[in-house]
């Protein structure tokens, strides 16, 4: 308040004074982080048989699954703030996680440098998602729907040449690997929490910074938001959008390297049907499809909303079908939830 | 040969595709004087500035900058050789804060070596004063740009130009939506920006906002220079009736008195 130098000071008239709850409404974030709470007692109840709430082996559980989500969907939710889409994030899963059990299993490599490699393959990637999209200014959805199949016959192809089956297998053989492990992969002293845990809340908390407190988080809102309007004011729009694809394929890239030591193995077919789930969350969690707006918190409770319906169904010990149409139902429930908050914000204040 | 101006547009023309939007304009401005481009609805004034702003580049022509030509590739150069536009677009992000649009691609940062942030608490103190200085008082500068109305929105673009506009400024139509109060503030800004040694660039089509405050004056009309006047070598009606080619507006006036009548 102490600086303005104009006469007037201290609350605006024209400001209504709104309540914190009133306040806390208008978030992107919000309708997520309800629908989280939601879903946590309702399968407290459907699940009491296993002890939902207060078994920590069970959070144990659903945050595995849930980070198994997540954390790709931190750059999706990023990108897609920034106005595009990567369909390719998911079978760069799978890619990534052949690449690593092929350099260590076939080209004896040790773990850790060829987990260097593996995440060059996913700039690289990301750079020529980037660079096409900028550069022919077609749909990212086109553009990444096309590496997606591309990759996806990769996949299936080049392990079916390697070793005669649909999978590369001892991964764990390589050298490097436990320690390795211990760092992407492993457990946690308690009750079975995954490490995998801690790279989900850590690379949130990263995105979220880096979209609220950094130069390059505006930059991001703008490319979304009116691309032009940030060009004509000397935003590298194109540049900005680049690297968020970047970032995308290489944050795939190290989920694919976390699920090879996890697994030991890598399915030629992982990762497929992720890229669905990674905008599912980023939606649920608060973005626009048309970009400018969202939240990456936001997307971490999308994430773990899934992840407890996926393991709630079994816990709860419904046909596990019925997760999709779960899946779907949260999707439609928060698109309405967060227009409803997105009008309150734009308008109510 | 006389002392190389500050910013000169040397016989400039621009196409988009076979549309000739300009031929061969040429104009310059100086430190602590402002230049009028005035024209109709498509005369090709926004086109001029974008050129002079690094939006688009010119297909003929040089820009100079003290008498050394530049090529502007994107608006970051223009920005980084103190050039600030106000777009007629106003090319703000509706769904962005006002601070976050003010700063947007000049974002004020704190931190050590690698580690930057951007400093908001910076960006909405200046953003406040800035703006209570032009008279209008933001409620909120979190509140999204997109709410903002048609008047509030130019003056956060002019706020902005004129802070970040420390050689030149160039504001196309500044005043199109603005009250009487504000739009009398945006020309007393022009004055000050001149009076602090900034060169300015006014675009407008009322020939009564650019009288006062110009030094030079051209006018433009489907692309071509209608001619570039010194303040002492045009009077007001003068300027008024080659705006609006002054038989043009002649019948105009008859047209509208006999609407007149009717009502
Ligand atoms: N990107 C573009 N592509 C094709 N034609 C364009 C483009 N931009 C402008 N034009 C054309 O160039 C001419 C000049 O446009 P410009 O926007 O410079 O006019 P103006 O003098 O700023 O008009 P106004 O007073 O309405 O703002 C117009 O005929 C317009 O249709
Ligand atoms: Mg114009």
């Amino acid at each position: 308040m102490a600086e303005t130098a104009a006469p007037k000071v201290a609350p605006d008239e024209r400001l209504v004074r709104v309540g914190p709850l009133a306040g806390l409404l208008t978030r992107p974030d919000i309708g997520a982080f309800l629908g989280a709470v939601a879903v946590f007692f309702a399968f407290g109840y459907f699940a009491r048989s296993v002890n939902w709430i207060g078994d920590p082996g069970i959070a144990a559980g659903w945050t595995d699954q849930a980070a198994q989500y997540g954390i790709v969907a931190v750059p999706v939710a990023l990108l897609m703030i920034g106005g595009e889409f990567d369909l390719s994030a998911g079978v760069m899963i799978g890619s990534s996680g052949l690449l690593l059990g092929y350099l260590t299993t076939f080209k004896h490599m040790n773990v850790w440098p060829a987990m260097v490699l593996v995440l060059v393959f996913g700039l690289v990637i990301g750079l020529i998602n980037g660079l096409t999209v900028v550069r022919t200014r077609l749909p990212s959805f086109i553009v990444t729907l096309a590496t997606f199949f591309v990759l996806q016959g990769v996949n299936a192809a080049g392990t079916l040449k390697l070793t005669g089956q649909t999978a590369i297998q001892d991964i764990d053989t390589a050298r490097g690997f436990n320690s390795a492990r211990r760092i992407f992969a492993g457990d946690l002293t308690h009750y079975g929490f995954k490490v995998k845990v801690l790279w989900w809340i850590g690379i949130t908390l990263t995105g979220a910074w880096l979209l609220a407190k950094t130069r390059f988080g505006n930059w991001i809102y703008s490319a979304g938001g009116e691309p032009n309007a940030a060009r004509n004011v000397g935003v590298p729009v194109a540049r900005t959008k680049i690297a968020l694809f970047m970032m995308t394929s290489t944050i795939a890239s190290l989920m694919g390297i976390i699920e090879a030591l996890e697994l030991r193995s890598m399915q030629a077919k992982e990762g497929i049907g992720l890229e669905f789930i990674f905008i599912i969350c980023a939606v649920v969690g608060g973005c626009l499809l048309t970009g400018g707006f969202g939240s990456v918190i936001g997307t971490l409770f999308g994430a773990a909303m899934l992840g407890m319906v996926q393991l709630g169904i079994i816990d709860a010990q419904w046909d596990s079908n019925w997760t999709f149409t779960f899946q779907g139902g949260i999707l439609f429930a928060a698109v309405m939830l967060n227009t409803l908050i997105r009008s309150r914000a734009q308008k109510a204040r | 040969m006389t002392m190389a101006h500050l910013l000169e547009a040397d016989h400039i023309s621009k196409y988009y595709g076979n549309i000739v939007a300009l031929n061969d304009i040429s104009t310059y401005v100086d430190a602590g004087e402002v230049t009028c481009i005035l024209g109709d609805n498509g005369a090709g004034k926004s086109s001029f500035i974008k050129i002079l702003s690094g939006v688009h580049q010119a297909d003929k022509g040089r820009l100079l900058v003290e008498g050394e030509e530049v090529h502007f590739t994107s608006p970051r150069d223009a920005r980084a050789a103190g050039i600030a536009t106000v777009y007629q677009d106003l090319a703000m992000v509706p769904l962005m804060s006002i601070w976050r649009n003010f700063f947007l691609g000049a974002e004020p940062r704190k931190g050590f070596g690698p580690l930057q942030w951007f400093d908001s608490g910076k960006a909405k103190s200046i953003v406040r004063r800035e703006l209570s200085e032009m008279g209008i008082d933001i409620r909120d500068p979190d509140q999204a740009v997109g709410t903002l109305s048609g008047g509030e929105r130019q003056s956060v673009a002019i706020a902005r130009a004129v802070y970040f506009g420390a050689r030149v400024l160039i504001l196309d139509e500044p005043t199109s939506a603005l009250g009487v109060k504000q739009a009398g503030v945006v020309l007393k800004y022009i004055l000050q920006a001149r009076e602090r040694g900034v060169a300015v660039i006014f675009i407008t089509h009322n020939p009564h906002h650019a009288y006062p405050v110009g030094d030079r004056f051209v006018i433009l009309n489907r692309g071509q220079s209608l001619g570039a006047f010194e303040k002492s070598e045009i009077d007001r009606q003068e300027l008024v009736r080659l705006m609006a080619g002054g038989k043009e507006l002649a019948e105009l006036e008859h047209e509208l008195e006999a609407i007149k009548v009717e009502v």
